[in-house]
């Protein structure tokens, strides 16, 4: 198993649809969503971003042509980052006193 | 049977791997790791960021509006871009072009220099608007037009704002270092198409870096950006 070399090509149109994708979110954030439905402008935003967090990470970074186990490591740790965020959100949110909240 | 196997090693091979292709393996699941625990590191404010957005929402979108997004749009696009050099500074080293893993290395540290210079320049502009959320806070609660609440939710989005972006500028200015180590030894020709795990490496590193402004660009800037077009 030799190292698999990503062509300068490839770089490159990632990095024209990463320059599209950042157009696109300042684009997407001058519009007031939020009057459709409330989190849709940070929907929106955040969906960009993993999209472009997801180009780099596959491409740039190698990840797609890296072993599995490294794969595997990487899906891991973003894994307990979304626990970080979900578990400690779900507590906040069912809280009595958070604002939104039905009591 | 020592000798027969130790002629044919490359000399950057560690004696306790196989081969070539193995050390790069270790090293690049050793750096993700790294990287695993700087995620968390990150994740913490962006954790904090995520709560106090939910239960301040109006003073977080009046505060993000005092941020210039055309000046967080621009080192977007530099970053971004020097990422681009950075992946071409790792292919130049597949390659064999020292010339080029050079160049490209340089570029990379130079747009890595002025991300912090606009940085310096957005910094410096909050100090003087008194919007550095403790020496010099120009308590606005005051001002009979404002609203007290609003003013000390505005607060709290300010300290995270430099909070985070401090955190990823400090990170920016460990990955210059790092850069200028890496145009030294390949100045020195001590990366080769066999050898160059370091450039490799570092380039996890630099791409790391930009994904996580990728997510503070429109968190902290983008978040109040309609509220300014009305």
């Amino acid at each position: 198993m030799s190292e698999h070399i990503v062509s300068a090509r490839i770089y490159l149109v990632i990095f024209a649809s990463l320059m599209v994708l950042t157009a696109l979110t300042v684009f997407a954030a001058s519009f007031d969503l939020e009057h459709i439905w409330g989190p849709l402008n940070a929907i929106v935003a955040l969906t960009i971003a993993v999209i472009k967090a997801t180009l780099v990470v596959l491409y740039f970074m190698h990840v797609r042509y890296s072993s599995r186990l490294t794969q595997v490591i990487i899906v891991a740790g973003i894994f307990w980052f979304i626990i970080l965020i979900a578990f400690t959100m779900a507590d906040y949110m069912t809280r009595s006193g958070w604002p939104g909240a039905g009591a | 049977m020592a000798e027969s196997h130790a002629i044919h090693h490359h000399p950057a091979l560690k004696h306790h791997f196989d081969n070539m292709e193995q050390q790069l393996e270790a090293g690049t699941i050793g750096m993700w790791v790294f990287l695993l625990t700087e995620i968390m590191f990150f994740g913490g404010l962006f954790l904090a960021y995520v709560i106090y957005r939910a239960v301040y929402p109006e003073g977080f979108a009046v505060a993000s509006n005092t941020l210039d997004v055309r000046l967080g749009g621009f080192n977007t696009v530099v970053l971004i871009l020097s990422s681009l050099t950075m992946a071409m500074a790792v292919y130049s080293a597949q390659t064999g072009n020292k010339k080029r893993l050079l160049l490209f290395l340089f570029l990379t540290l130079i747009l890595g220099c002025v991300f912090l210079g606009v940085k310096v320049f957005e910094y410096r502009s909050k100090f003087e608007h008194h919007l550095f959320p403790a020496v010099g806070w120009y308590d606005w609660s005051h001002e009979p037009t404002h609203n007290p609440a609003l003013a000390s939710q505005a607060r709290v989005f300010l300290w995270l704002y430099f909070a985070m972006t401090g955190l990823h500028a400090l990170h920016m200015v460990v990955g210059a270092g790092m850069l200028v180590f890496l145009m030294f030894f390949a100045w020195r020709d001590k990366y080769s198409p066999e050898y160059h795990a370091p450039v490799e490496l570092g380039g996890l590193y630099w791409h790391f870096v930009d994904i996580v402004w990728i997510f503070l660009f429109p968190l902290l800037y983008l978040l109040g950006f309609h509220l300014g077009k009305h």
